[in-house]
């Protein structure tokens, strides 16, 4: 793919367009999403209102009393051209997770479809580095890239109407943090006491589009004392190093 | 709170800046109607106030007189007995009960007090996303027993009332896109010449459209991306959904297009069983249009006056351009 394509812009109503880069679930692409939503955080657009960075497209939410949609196209155009690709790291984050059991319903089914022991799919799940390519869907749902490939399954043909708040799941070739309890066609692997959204706490959403997480494997009899200092505000989730 | 219907809740102009964390916006579903009691009231045109849902409510005042606004669907509606005219102020004494009965031919009426309602801001904003728990000062819908504090009416102040333009039955227009690439011709041509029904399964998050499904072109899977109000989506029964106020953030079906954010309040008070139809126009219009509807939302506090010198020039508001095309969204005749 010819990386210098310049992205298309579509507009989503009076208020709003969107800015895309492709159609595709690629890291590439999400780095050019996340390069220029960075770059109008330096460089702020006066009657900009908020940007939405997903996958592939960087929705642009703006007064119309303010901007025209002709002249914001053509300056979101000229920055996208020198914006570029993501390369610095966000914030890197450690995640504890209980793995498996009733924490994460769907491990022994997973290990087995991959023909791996539990311990296998748990080892490579936490040995990776994932990618933060953006949160959507309900507060704080963070859909990562970065999962082993051999890890990689489709999502269940039965979505599940709730799954419980903290799970740590994987769908396709993504993986999930989510806060809040949700249906999903996700399979769960584990549950997080950590909330990447809390109303109430500062700062009420803990990871950005563009950082990184990692997970750490925890003992189950640690996760209700955890918990219950998530539950009064505390962060858990550990910023390392990268 | 003597007796609340469903879908009763505080609301304003919504939560903003938390899309990127997935965070839903809420806010009222009808910004003019809102705007318009807070107008009446004396309260910034963003102010919550009580988005009080199709059903019948009762409210009692204890502790002091409060002034209220009431605009937005049309009902009956009384203070002890004494019949309440919407879009003018009235006071309600210690002691005294407001009655508002079911609403007749629209959905959502807005009820403003005088001073506001006391509650902490949630990321900036009361408006109530029940499905999300968050909200002030409930974090919730209104229910029955609730009490809201609210400010202490100036009793030596006489009563206002608001010239409002007659109700613009004009087709809610749409900019086509961001993939109205993913139908076909068939499709992008259907929307807008099929008179549909809103659907009894629709709520604050989003109204579902009755008629002939829309064919996609391309599938009607797309790699996830954001969502604004009132984006059209159409999921693989090719049945469209109009997405509200309480939407989520991101989605992975097609959006065919988007209503203009001037013509979502009137789109939203069309009750279930309803009728509505669609037309396009390009962006260059809908800004227009979206700017007259700014101006004219601005003015509302300069055509509010007293009750009782009744000079009020509906012919303003009217010249701010609400009334939008006169053609009745009810018939098949454009």
């Amino acid at each position: 793919m010819d990386m210098s394509n310049p992205p298309h812009i579509k507009p989503c109503g009076d208020a709003a367009l969107v800015i895309e880069y492709g159609d595709t679930v690629d890291a590439a692409l999400n780095r050019r999403v996340l390069a220029l939503d960075a770059y109008l955080a330096r460089h702020p657009v006066g009657g900009i209102s908020e940007t939405v960075p997903t996958y592939r497209s960087l929705l642009v939410h703006y007064d119309p009393l303010r901007l025209d949609y002709a002249d914001l196209s053509a300056a979101l155009l000229e920055a996208a051209a020198v914006s570029g690709s993501d390369s610095a790291t966000g914030t890197r984050w450690r995640i504890p997770v209980v793995y498996g059991g009733e924490y994460g319903v769907d491990l022994a089914e997973i290990a087995a479809r991959h023909h791996m022991r539990e311990e296998e799919v748990i080892r490579r799940h936490s040995a990776g580095i994932y990618r933060v390519y953006m949160l959507g869907f309900m507060p704080g749902f963070a859909y990562l890239g970065g999962l082993d490939p051999a890890l990689a399954t489709p999502r269940r043909d039965d979505p599940r109407l709730e799954t419980p708040a903290g799970t740590i799941s994987i769908g396709g070739v993504q993986a999930g943090v989510q806060c809040l309890a949700a249906p999903s066609g996700w399979h769960l692997l584990g549950r997080t006491p950590v909330r990447t959204y809390q109303p109430g706490r500062e700062p009420m959403f803990l990871v950005e589009p563009g950082d990184e997480v990692t997970f750490a494997p925890i003992a189950a009899d640690l996760f209700a004392g955890l918990e219950a200092r998530a539950s009064a505000r505390e962060m858990i989730a550990e910023k390392v190093q990268p | 709170m003597l007796q609340v219907g469903p879908v009763t809740s505080v609301q304003d102009f919504g939560r903003f800046g938390g899309q990127r964390y997935g965070l839903g916006t809420a806010g009222a579903l009808d910004r003019w109607s809102l705007a318009a009691a807070n107008a009446l009231v004396g309260s910034r045109q963003t102010a919550p106030a009580i988005e009080i849902g199709p059903f019948a409510c009762r409210f009692k005042v204890e502790g002091g007189a409060v002034r209220i606004a009431l605009c937005g669907a049309s009902r009956p509606a009384s203070i002890n007995g004494r019949t309440l005219a919407f879009n003018s102020t009235a006071l309600i004494a210690d002691g005294e009960t407001l009655d508002i009965r079911a609403a007749q031919g629209a959905v959502f009426s807005y009820l403003a007090m005088e001073g506001g309602i006391a509650g902490e801001p949630i990321f900036g904003s009361f408006s109530v996303h029940a499905r999300l728990g968050l909200g002030a000062p409930f974090p919730r819908a209104l229910a029955s027993g609730d009490v809201l504090t609210v400010g202490n009416a100036d009793q030596s102040a006489g009563e206002r009332r608001l010239a409002l333009p007659a109700a613009d039955n004009g087709p809610i227009r749409i900019v086509l896109g961001p993939q109205d690439d993913y139908f076909t011709p068939a499709a992008i041509a259907a929307l807008q010449e099929t008179v549909w029904r809103i659907s009894a399964t629709s709520d604050r998050m989003g109204y579902r459209l009755e008629g002939p499904p829309l064919a996609h072109a391309k599938g009607h899977n797309i790699v996830s991306d954001g969502i604004t109000n009132g984006a059209i989506q159409v999921p693989g029964n090719g049945q469209p959904l109009v997405l509200l106020a309480d939407r989520g953030t991101t989605g992975g079906y097609p959006k065919i297009a988007v209503i203009l954010s001037c013509d979502l309040h009137r789109f939203a008070q069309i009750p279930a069983g309803g009728a509505v139809r669609f037309k396009a126009v390009s962006v260059a219009e809908a800004q227009t249009a979206s700017r007259a509807f700014a101006a004219a939302l601005g003015d509302l506090p300069a055509h509010v006056g007293d009750a009782h010198d009744w000079t009020i020039s509906a012919e303003a508001l009217l010249a701010a351009n609400l009334a939008g095309q006169a053609v009745d969204a009810q018939t098949d005749n454009p």
